[in-house]
């Protein structure tokens, strides 16, 4: 099988490609050059990106492009642009790589994607315990300011910038776009009401644009190569590549970038080994925890947002998750949903108090206590949650639960009737004795 | 007490934001460096820096984790406990530093040298499980090497080292994050794997 063509982690295991030197060797900060140089007008940049078809990478899969053109042209408030690198959705390890090993890429990005949404002040928000990464991104930003590629005048364009590293201090709900924002303005990161939306009244109330760092970290390649190019990767309405973050019972996780489209079961058997010690695989999260599970008669799903979302889950972040056939489906939801739980901003009601009680009921049919009335209840309080919830976290957190229970709704049955799990370790221990 | 110059530090860092408040997290951030967690002194330093009412300030520190409300072990390790770790084995990983440390998750040693605590998924999946020891992450460990870095901690804490920190600025700073590899099928040109397979520090 031939490699396919790599994108953004082309150059990453170059040693030294976290400084500016080498990055600048191995064509760093040439789409910076050829833009402001030619010079591109900013909207022309945004042409591009449009032109490429380059999607969100955080989570949802919106068009770059398109919401950058939501900016609206003249506005009396400074317009900001913010950096999602508050990489924490479980199974997600990508943003992470790159900020520590090529800090330079995503820089760039944000300078050009700045340049194109005519912003003076960039943010980029670094998860609080990447300390490594966010001292890399630190320093990156810091040599970029020395060169020259940040700040007055930049390569003698007349265009003005200033790049900010936040760091944060842990709380999975700032990667919200909303809460973002709310935790940069130095408060605590309680999501906004929507609409406004960020475009129009966003950080300090001016217009603002959030992406991803894989998404910003795409840009200067396809600015550098040109759009029809990035274009040509992918499938027709998923262009380019994505870094699939494959993880759990493989025997080879890690990080793979490739072209949108490649079928699950390459990156699960070829690029990952396969299911682990020769077992069979049970089931597949293919886009972080907050989204549905798959089955293995889903395996030949490519994975392009259109086809994951017709096999009944979602792209998302494309964190991979891979269980294997011992593994207790319960006892495995029981802990993405202590994650929802514990992360929870409290902000609303659905959310705080559902996670809280969906996360009693999966502990009480985990160990042997269920009742029957506990399954529905359970896609009740889901219901409960799912679109009546301030923000996406209470949507996510029903995921897990709602697609377990379609697709495994036996083995929750097994638990209620014999006190004890279906597969897996706890399949020998003694049934519990029913309170 | 927060020294002057831990002050001068927030208010320089509070000239890279519109607003000062806005530099409340980097400010808490320097304040728990100075005292190992957030005493009443270092709220009212980042109050008078940014200046704002101490409660503000408290109100906002006690919604992120990564701050500390009492002092810790002078080495804090935080194991991830989310779904990919779950899945290869965080919690025998867990289970095993309880009985070496004879604490309980969320505790800290009586002799103030170790506190254990669990965190949410730490972006490390592909190295799972994983644990960080004060921000710094130590990649697919197992109870036994688990045992021979709880040895090295014990001598770096004997010996009055600060707590060590991952990757310098030379290409060093590799994690055990695997970046694209070559299919299986293509294993003539397969690169070493970045990843230590033993669980130790990649430095």
């Amino acid at each position: 099988m031939a490699q396919p063509e790599l994108i953004i982690t082309k150059h990453l295991n170059v040693p030294g490609m976290d400084t500016l030197a080498v990055y600048q060797q191995h064509g760093g900060y040439q789409a910076l050059e050829k833009t402001l140089k030619a010079p591109f007008q900013p909207d022309e940049v945004v042409e591009m990106v449009k032109k490429s078809g380059l999607r969100g990478r955080g989570g949802a899969g919106f068009p770059t492009g398109t919401k950058w053109g939501f900016l609206p042209k003249e506005s009396p408030k400074p317009r900001y642009l913010c950096c999602n690198a508050d990489e924490s959705e479980p199974g997600t390890f990508k943003d992470r790589m790159l900020m520590e090993k090529n800090p330079h890429l995503l820089v760039e990005g944000v300078i050009l994607s700045a340049y194109a949404t005519k912003v003076h002040h960039a943010f980029i928000y670094v998860r609080g315990e990447l300390a490594l990464a966010g001292r890399q991104v630190t320093r990156a930003v810091q040599e970029a300011y020395d060169a020259g590629y940040i700040g007055n005048n930049i390569l003698g364009s007349g265009y003005d910038l200033e790049v900010t590293v936040h760091r944060g201090a842990g709380a999975y709900i700032c990667g919200e776009e909303s809460a973002l924002m709310e935790s940069l303005e130095g408060r605590r990161g309680y999501p906004r009401l929507k609409p406004p939306f960020p475009a129009v009244v966003g950080l300090y109330g001016g217009p603002t644009v959030i992406n991803n760092a894989e998404t910003l970290a795409t840009v200067p390649a396809i600015i550098k190569n040109g759009p029809e190019w990035y274009a040509s990767f992918g499938t027709e309405k998923s262009k380019g590549t994505r870094i699939y973050c494959l993880s759990g019972h493989v025997n080879e996780p890690g990080n793979y970038e490739l072209p949108l489209g490649t079928p699950l079961r390459t990156l699960i058997e070829d690029y990952g080994g396969g299911v682990w010690k020769g077992k069979k695989l049970k089931a597949v999260v293919p886009g972080g925890s907050s989204t549905p599970f798959l089955t293995p008669d889903k395996l030949d799903t490519p994975m392009d947002f259109e086809s994951i979302a017709a096999a009944g889950s979602m792209l998302g972040s494309a964190g991979v998750i891979v269980l294997d056939e011992d593994t207790c489906i319960i006892g495995a939801v029981l802990r993405m949903s202590e994650f929802y739980r514990d992360e929870s901003c409290g902000k609303c009601t659905p959310c705080r108090e559902g996670t809280y009680w969906m996360v009693e009921l999966l502990e009480r049919l985990e160990h042997g206590h269920g009742s029957e009335k506990d399954v529905p209840l359970l896609l009740d309080i889901c219901d409960n949650i799912s679109g009546k919830s301030f923000c996406p976290l209470g949507d996510a957190a029903t995921s897990c639960i709602v697609s377990s229970i379609k697709l495994f709704r036996d083995e929750y049955l097994y638990h209620i009737r014999e006190g004890r799990c279906m597969v897996g370790p706890g399949a020998l221990a003694p049934a519990a004795a029913h309170a | 007490m927060v020294s002057d110059e831990a002050k001068q530090r927030m208010r320089a860092v509070a000239a890279h934001y519109p607003t000062l408040r806005s530099a409340i997290l980097p400010a808490l951030h320097i304040a728990q460096s100075e005292e190992g967690y957030l005493t009443q002194d270092a709220l009212e330093s980042v109050a008078e820096a940014l200046r704002l009412n101490p409660d503000e300030v408290k109100s906002v520190a006690t919604f992120y984790t990564m701050f500390f409300k009492e002092q810790p072990g002078k080495r804090v390790i935080k194991v991830c406990t989310s779904i990919s770790c779950y899945l290869r084995g965080c919690d025998q990983l867990m289970t095993h530093l309880e009985e070496r440390l004879g604490i309980k998750r969320g505790e800290t040693t009586p002799d103030g040298r170790f506190t254990l605590l669990t965190t949410e998924c730490l972006a490390s999946c592909g190295t799972a499980p994983v644990l960080q020891v004060n921000d710094e992450f130590v990649e697919n460990v197992t109870p036994e090497s688990a045992d021979t870095l709880l040895k090295e901690l014990n001598q770096e804490i004997d010996s009055g080292l600060p707590p060590r920190r991952q990757g310098q600025p030379n290409g060093a700073a590799a994690t055990g994050n695997v970046g694209a590899r070559p299919a299986k099928s293509d294993k003539a040109g397969k690169p070493a794997k970045s990843a230590p397979a033993s669980g130790k520090r990649s430095e």
